[in-house]
């Protein structure tokens, strides 16, 4: 099922090079890949926090290398994003004038090499699917994009091919420095390697630095991100709403599959570096996005700067953080796509995306500009919207995570400009929703007519998806959490950091699981197990309606054991109780508490 | 079923040269082409046959003819990529029979010798490729390098070509000349032309090392001419436009391959000496540096063609500095099929319209099928994943980062990025922009069935290189 979801798209866009009609087969190979996305979605299983779905195909045993593809909590998430977008943007496409089969199979391409990726266990396949989408996205942007085309197709190809070159450099690093005996292309063998210790900290701080310059060139990282407004803004919105939405997102599952939790010494050591650039993506970048006098220059800079918020949460290397970014590289795909599909048709009925020649568009198109505003907010990380959801992960997560050096501590600082960038990010965006869709109507647009009742099932989905998972992000969180829970446990080294700094605010923390209803207990205790059971039962423990949302896994009737304080003051479980490690309930999920006082 | 030992291959193939240049003479009145063919089935035979010989790799203390003739696994491979790369070339030269026509207004020879040469070019690279002893490396190469004097220049109505022709002809004797001396100065030193044996006698102290450096520093300029290594890359740009075409992609591929065999085995005596070592990587750096940034203005495919391909000598050299054979003959492997490709559209489109890129605009709507191979086979040059040149450069790449190559690496990756703006700009003029002339452009069934083999060959190597790979092993 997971071939069929990257394959897919690959050999319906070869169909339509062939002289398949273009966009109904895209339309059909779509629907198809997001049906088998959501058929993966609710056949998974939450609390195995291994591969699931595993096929593999030897390629050359000597190099260890073949062709594997798997899911799990997180590749899911993004296959999920991917299938969405792409769904979103082959509707939106419409009629092309020239060449419609190039158009389309370019377009699955992306596709299908964006989920290839994030279905690959393989290194070398996970590499090689990105590059799948780096020609579609230089044919798309140089033949049907608008501006500065040709410019914007040559620097966004150049710039990314040299950042792959440096990944695939790190990457041979990376094997390079296992043990001859344990050399493998796939990521569980060397997750296995990099537990087992085999991987030197000095070897570990060179690749980190390696990746992340290379996958930070991929994901527009602040000094590397000149490539994307241009790009972005003369790309035709189909492309726009795949390569931000999706692609982009290939350089921040790369860093969070295999930068963390492979390299762990060298994300402790090139941390401060990491918060520096990102502080440079939002305040930089996002004062620069309010200077932008171009709808499409805005949108561009401003997924620019939202990236910022995704470092955050994965420099901060706890599992809140980390869970928040892969929540918000989830909504902020779907956030983006919505807007570049809504700038998309504005520029194709207006000619302009010029703020002040635009005005009013709201008074006739009001549809748009409800699907605008969402967008808008969602960006801006209104609550009830998924961005909010990730942001205050992340917020959360990097404040009371982050490293600490000498007095100050870095990531509390930069968790404060972070903020400052939440206000930035409203201010350009809420101009950008005035500016186009309220004030006064301008006499040239009053003839337009708004999208019409096909194209507002895409908008819908996107918008669904944005609130459905603002109102319930448990839902992701529960996807994703047992896999961090697994590597950032299966380094001793960051769970000690986790719990020196709680053990540090330990009184804190047991006056707030007091609070809750959970007194500590004390392991002199004489009660029986039952009694204390009974005793300590908690708010944790009772199931509220919002587990029982259809579509999720049958909730269990397990208990899930009270948190507990022994003398120590560390939080730790009671005995008598297995611990979950490797089998962990099919319960609820986590929620943030749970997540956060671990 | 008899045995067939190594050095059977290439007296068939002279055989089979000498016996097509008769029937060229003889037999005048025929369509020359037949020509072609007899000797595309001829070497494919010979082909089939060099799967059935078992290596041999001549001891280390052998005399006569083996001690200057070696047939190892990497000997016969190449002996084979050379059978393959001629059978191609053969293939392209039928396609390219009315432009030499045209240069031989009013009569009907002149063609056959241009089918018939090859066979000798081909007999030369075999030997070389086989050649352990300095003095036999000389007579392969000048075998080589005759042949090639005839067919550069066998045009020669065209003053492009006799221009190209002259340049190949003076600096090719030049480097001979380097040639000879160094090989001169090593057997002064050292009293021996035999490469094991110059292994061992420069294993003893008491030999003058500096003298041989002298020495091996002259053969590495002749090598590096045969290399189109910067700075002795001069002759390539001229040349290869100057040339016919499919000589051109002969040149490119085969006689560059069979160079980089050599250069190679005479390494492996001096490889253990500094000096060398950091020599090759100045040459690899310079190579790379020149190749790349003098193809990003060209506006002509075929002097773009030549430039990349000094490029691609210079990846080939940093896999040459890591001393990684395996790596290197996966590249030369990879780069036959993807030059060979590029090279074989490129005669196509330029019968029609011209060897400029804007020649080249708006070919997808002309020529789909041709469009899709020359796309292939510009990403496979640029280094894109799933084509056999990605798999080439990983592997070059490989080796680099394991012998820790900071510069070489450094100026790799930027060379890649330049690479993609080469290669691009014809897949921009293909796709992007639209033609002056619209008119279709016909694929004869041969060359279809060649240029549709390439592409599959070039997209198989990249996603399953392990045959290719076990047959390296060997």
């Amino acid at each position: 099922m997971v071939l069929f979801t990257i394959f897919c798209p690959i050999i319906a866009a070869i169909l339509i090079m062939v002289g398949a009609p273009a966009r109904k087969t895209a339309l059909a190979a779509s629907v198809l890949t997001f049906a088998a996305a959501l058929f993966l979605l609710t056949s998974f299983d939450y609390g195995q926090h291994n591969f699931q779905r595993v096929t593999s195909f030897t390629i050359s045993p000597e190099w260890r290398l073949s062709f594997t593809t798997g899911i799990d909590g997180l590749s899911l998430v993004m296959l999920l994003l991917a299938t969405i977008v792409t769904l979103a943007a082959v509707w939106f496409a419409g009629i092309i004038e020239r060449y419609e089969n190039a158009f389309y199979a370019c377009l699955l391409f992306i596709s299908g090499g964006a989920i290839g990726a994030f279905a690959s266990i393989d290194l070398f396949f996970f590499y090689a699917f990105h590059e799948l989408a780096l020609i579609p996205t230089f044919l798309l942007i140089g033949i049907w994009g608008s501006g500065n085309r040709v410019a914007a197709a040559w620097k966004i190809t150049i710039y990314l091919a040299i950042g792959s070159f440096i990944l695939l450099l790190g990457l041979i690093l990376l094997y390079q420095s296992i043990p001859a005996a344990s050399r493998s292309f796939d990521i569980r063998a060397l997750q296995a390697a990099a537990s087992a210790g085999q991987i030197t900290a000095d070897a570990q701080r060179h690749i980190y630095l390696l990746l992340l310059i290379g996958l930070g060139i991929l994901v527009s990282l602040f000094p590397f991100h000149t490539w994307a407004p241009e790009a972005y803004a003369s790309a035709p919105a189909p492309a726009a709403m795949l390569h931000a939405g999706v692609l982009k997102k290939f350089g921040l599952y790369g860093l969070l599959r295999l930068a963390i939790p492979l390299l762990p010494e060298g994300a402790r050591h090139w941390a401060n570096l990491l918060v520096i650039l990102l502080l440079g993506n939002i305040i930089y970048v996002g004062l620069v996005t309010i200077a932008q006098k171009r709808l499409d220059w805005m949108l561009g800079y401003s997924s620019v700067m939202h990236m910022g918020y995704i470092f955050l949460g994965i420099a901060s290397a706890g599992i809140l953080g980390v869970t928040g970014a892969a929540v918000l590289m989830f909504a902020h795909g779907l956030s983006i796509a919505l807007l570049f599909a809504i700038a998309g048709e504005l520029r194709q009925r207006t000619g302009t995306l010029v703020f002040d020649e635009l005005g009013g568009l709201g008074r006739v198109m009001p549809f748009a500009g409800l699907a605008f505003g969402f967008g808008v907010f969602a960006a801006v990380g209104l609550p009830g919207l998924a961005n909010f959801a990730g942001e205050i992960m992340i917020f959360f997560g990097s404040f009371k995570n982050g490293w600490v050096m000498g007095r100050f501590h870095i990531f509390q600082i930069a968790t404060v400009l972070t903020l400052w960038g939440v206000v930035i990010s409203t201010v350009y965006m809420l101009r950008a929703y005035r500016k186009t869709f309220m004030g006064t109507l301008n006499e040239k647009w009053k003839e337009l007519v708004d999208l019409r009742p096909t194209l507002r099932l895409p908008v819908a989905l996107l918008v669904g998806a944005l609130l459905c998972y603002g109102f319930f992000p448990q839902s992701l969180v529960r996807i994703v959490v047992p896999k961090f829970r697994t590597y950032l446990t299966a380094n001793r080294h960051l769970t000690d950091t986790e719990c020196r700094s709680h053990g540090a605010v330990s009184a804190t923390g047991a006056e707030f699981i007091a609070s809750l209803g959970q007194p500590p207990q004390d392991s002199r205790d004489k009660k029986t197990p039952a009694l204390k059971a009974r005793l300590t039962e908690s708010r944790f423990q009772r199931s509220y309606w919002y587990d029982r949302i259809p579509g999720a896994l049958p909730q269990a009737h397990v208990r899930k054991a009270p948190l507990a304080l022994n003398s120590h003051g560390t939080v730790r479980r009671p005995h008598g109780v297995t611990p979950d490690e490797g089998n962990a309930p099919q319960g609820r999920g986590y929620n943030i508490c749970e997540i956060a006082c671990r | 079923m008899m045995r067939i030992t190594a050095p059977e291959l290439e007296i068939a193939v002279l055989v089979l040269g000498m016996v097509i240049l008769m029937v060229e003479a003889f037999a005048a009145k025929i369509d020359k082409r037949i020509l072609a063919f007899a000797a595309i089935a001829g070497l494919g035979i010979i082909l089939i046959a060099s799967f059935l010989v078992a290596p041999y790799a001549s001891p280390n203390q052998a005399t006569g003819f083996w001690s200057f003739y070696t047939a190892d696994g990497l000997s016969i491979f190449f002996k084979q990529f050379a059978l393959l790369s001629t059978i191609l070339v053969l293939i392209m030269m039928i396609d390219y029979a009315p432009v030499v026509r045209r240069s031989f207004p009013g009569t009907r020879n002149g063609l056959g010798e241009f089918f018939a040469v090859p066979m000798f070019t081909c007999a030369g690279l075999m030997y070389l490729v086989s050649a352990i002893d300095f003095v036999f490396i000389f007579v392969s190469l000048e075998l080589v390098t005759i042949s090639f004097y005839v067919l550069v220049s066998f045009t020669r109505r065209n003053p492009l070509t006799l221009e190209a022709g002259t340049k190949y002809l003076v600096l090719s004797a030049l480097s001979t000349a380097f040639l000879v001396y160094g090989i001169a100065w090593i057997f002064g030193v050292t009293g021996q032309t035999n490469l094991h044996w110059l292994t061992e006698a420069l294993a003893n102290p008491a030999t003058d090392r500096s003298a041989a450096l002298l020495g091996m520093v002259f053969v590495l300029v002749a090598l590096g001419f045969k290399i189109a290594a910067v700075p002795f890359q001069i002759w390539v740009p001229d040349v290869y436009q100057g040339a016919p075409t499919p000589v051109t992609a002969y040149l490119s591929v085969a006689s560059k391959a069979a160079g980089f065999v050599v250069l190679l085995r005479v390494l492996l005596p001096f490889v253990t000496l500094p000096p060398i070592q950091r020599l090759l990587v100045l040459i690899a750096l310079l190579t790379l540096i020149y190749g790349n940034l003098a193809a990003l203005p060209q506006t002509n495919l075929k002097r773009l063609l030549a430039y990349s391909s000094i490029a691609h000598a210079g990846y080939l050299l940093i896999g040459v500095v890591c001393f990684d054979a395996r790596a290197v003959t996966f590249y030369l492997a990879a780069y036959l099929l993807m030059t060979l490709l590029s090279f074989a559209v490129l005669i196509i489109v330029a019968q029609q319209t011209g060897e400029e890129i804007s020649d080249f605009d708006g070919l997808a709507k002309r020529s789909p099928f041709l469009a899709f191979a020359m796309l292939i086979g510009m990403l496979s040059l640029a280094g894109l994943p799933f084509t056999a040149g990605f798999l080439g450069k990983f592997f070059i790449f490989y080796a680099a980062v394991l012998q820790r190559q900071m510069a070489l690496l450094v100026v790799g990756v930027i060379t890649v990025g330049c690479g993609f703006y080469y290669y691009l700009k014809v897949v921009r003029a293909m796709y992007w922009q639209s033609g002056v002339n619209t008119d279709k452009i016909s694929v004869n069934g041969l060359s279809r069935l060649t240029i549709s083999a390439l592409v599959i060959g070039t997209i198989w190597l990249g996603v399953y290189p392990q045959p290719i790979l076990d047959a390296l092993q060997r």
